[in-house]
């Protein structure tokens, strides 16, 4: 075999694959998205007819205060998790690969467990953390005087916040942990030749170096923010503070499992996209200018 | 990124460290004895206080799951009247987990069955399609090849959960919905392997190494079946465990596609037990010892897999 179509032979299955499941569903939620069905006979018995709707679903949807609601709590959510998560990914990563580190092998499994509990299992052992009468959590806090209802409707997207960041930080970590290996160590040697201490090597070598595993991750958390799915919707019968437009997510599978309303929730699906979209690309284009710079 | 990768030059590879402090252990891997070169001229208070901070770190991170242990131990009455870090007046984690095997016509052992028919199926599939898609987009020159890479990188943008509703359509329109080919087909896709595979079989596989074995007279295929596949065994594990726990833990998608319960995965039926537990209260005693039982394996899974972290992924190719 020539070099000619070998690369096409191995890209062959990936391919076809990604354009079965990944680019058909987005032509088709797009095509929807711009759809709106309409039933006749009083119960819709008599058959269901598309005509399109323009984009009367994207209308519906921005006008939508539940959505936009939904919106605006994910970009809260992120601004504030996705920044501690990523900070401590990238502090627990270095300290982890230290010379100061003892049993960096045992912290890094213990960081990375919770990455193989699934998000629905992990928020039903953190419920159990949260329910008053279950949780020691909030015994103990009652006993020194401080109460909190973890479940409440203000502190429940921060108790979310909390499962997500428990779940991901290990994750993120290893990441850039990963990168942190694939530094050469004759970089460490030129730096300590050159009389460089542990923070200037931090500084100059290290963040430099990871920062396409910075940005990977940060993308990955960006996107994530905004697929947040589980978590609330386990939470939802535990909390009067979640609805089942709580977050985008949530707000498209109600609209298109409950309420039948195929084009709204493709419309969201297509915002919410969207949405990932620009702020991943925004990211990339600050992670590129900000290399530049340095 | 360039910047620093310049200063490595031409320095004597004596990465062995066999005179260095500290390294004692039997086999000193090369990375292993990098790090403890730097070892060498820490200070023990740095040490301690590092490792402190990493401690606490560390129970932060097993609290949930060193509830779960403790509590699947109790009856349900003592789930709610005893301390929930300590042990109850009785100990019945046997007959709990028994309960938790035996309930709903074995349902549970049942669900484990189905996630790791997805997730291993899934994984081992998807890694392979990813590395030789990622090792061609890092390795050959060809027309569109930049294209595809962001066309895929575009694909890995776009939440999984916004292809999941109109994927669904797909599939009802054939006939795949609520059978396991719904969950595992969109499973055998990882945009994400891609990414990996790319970056590293760029960083660790050296044209010459290449070029040398399509002198020898090796086809593309062969190449890539012997000599590619194994300098990218670091990223393939990584990529295996990454997608296999992806799989595991995917809810929306099965969610969306099964209605059979049979066909679940734990995920969801674990969640249909923790959504009973309002009604009877016995379901909470499941929900917790099923809810253990889910954990051990991967548990297992990653301090096992450990040891394949170690050792940088570029190791013991040309550097470059």
């Amino acid at each position: 075999m020539r070099s000619k179509s070998a690369p096409w032979v191995l890209m062959a299955p990936f391919l076809l694959l990604f354009l079965f499941t990944m680019v058909l569903p987005i032509i088709i939620a797009i095509v929807q998205s711009f759809l709106t069905v309409q039933r006749t006979g009083l119960v819709g018995e008599d058959g269901a007819v598309s005509r399109f709707a323009g984009l009367e679903n994207y209308l519906a949807a921005l006008t939508n205060q539940n959505f936009t609601d939904s919106i605006l709590r994910m970009l809260a959510f992120g601004v504030v998790q996705v920044t501690v998560m990523i900070v401590a990914s990238t502090i627990l990563a270095l300290l982890l690969e230290s010379a100061s580190a003892r049993w960096p092998g045992l912290f890094r499994a213990a960081y990375f467990l919770p990455y193989g509990i699934p998000g629905v299992i992990a928020t039903i052992l953190w419920s159990f953390l949260y329910v008053p009468g279950l949780s020691p959590i909030v015994d103990a806090l009652g006993w020194v005087g401080i109460d909190v209802d973890f479940l409440g409707p203000n502190m429940v997207l921060w108790s979310i916040a909390n499962i997500v960041t428990w779940t991901y930080t290990g994750y993120n970590m290893l990441i850039i942990i990963a990168q942190l290996k694939a530094i050469p160590g004759d970089i460490y040697e030129a730096a300590k030749i050159d009389g460089a201490g542990p923070l200037r090597v931090v500084t100059s070598i290290q963040l430099p170096l990871i920062r396409p595993a910075l940005m990977l991750t940060i993308i990955f958390s960006i996107i994530g923010t905004l697929q947040l799915f589980a978590e609330p919707q386990v939470l939802s019968s535990m909390s009067s503070g979640i609805n089942s437009e709580y977050t985008p997510n949530l707000s498209a599978y109600a609209y298109a499992f409950q309420y039948n309303d195929l084009g709204m929730a493709s419309a969201e699906a297509v915002i919410i996209a969207l949405a990932a979209f620009i702020l991943s690309a925004a990211a990339l284009g600050i992670s590129n200018r900000l290399g530049r710079k340095s | 990124m360039s910047t620093s990768t310049q200063t490595q030059g031409s320095s004597a590879h004596s990465t062995g460290g066999a005179g260095t402090p500290g390294a004692t252990s039997k086999r000193t891997k090369p990375g292993k004895a990098a790090r403890e070169s730097r070892t060498a001229g820490t200070k023990p208070t740095t040490t301690i206080i590092v490792t402190a901070i990493l401690v606490i770190v560390a129970l932060y991170f097993l609290v949930p799951v060193y509830w779960v242990i403790v509590n699947a131990t109790k009856s349900t009455e003592d789930l709610f009247g005893t301390n929930g870090f300590w042990l109850g007046n009785s100990f019945q984690l046997f007959s709990n987990l028994g309960d938790v095997l035996t309930a709903n016509g074995g349902a549970f052992p049942r669900w484990a069955l189905n996630s790791l028919l997805y997730s291993g199926v899934g994984a081992v599939f998807a890694c392979y399609f990813a590395v030789a898609a990622g090792y061609a987009l890092a390795k050959f020159e060809f027309p569109g090849r930049n294209a595809i890479f962001a066309f895929v990188l575009g694909g890995v943008l776009v939440p999984g959960t916004a292809t999941a509703l109109p994927l669904f359509l797909v599939f009802s329109k054939i006939g795949l919905t609520n059978t396991y080919w719904s969950v595992l087909i969109p499973s055998l896709l990882s945009p994400f392997g891609l990414f990996l595979a790319r970056i590293y079989a760029s960083a660790a596989i050296p044209d010459e190494v290449l070029e040398a074995a399509r002198m020898d007279g090796a086809s593309e295929m062969r190449i890539f079946h012997t000599i590619v596949l194994r300098q990218l065994v670091p990223a393939i594990v990584t990529i295996l465990l990454f997608q296999f726990v992806a799989i595991w833990n995917n809810y929306f998608l099965p969610l969306v596609m099964l209605a059979d319960e049979k066909l679940y995965p734990i995920t969801l039926g674990l969640n249909n037990w923790r959504a009973q537990t309002d009604r009877l209260p016995e379901f909470y005693q499941l929900t917790v010892g099923g809810a253990l039982l889910s954990v051990i394996p991967l548990a297992i899974l990653i301090i096992v897999l450990q040891r394949f972290w170690r050792g940088g992924l570029t190791e013991g190719s040309v550097k470059g």
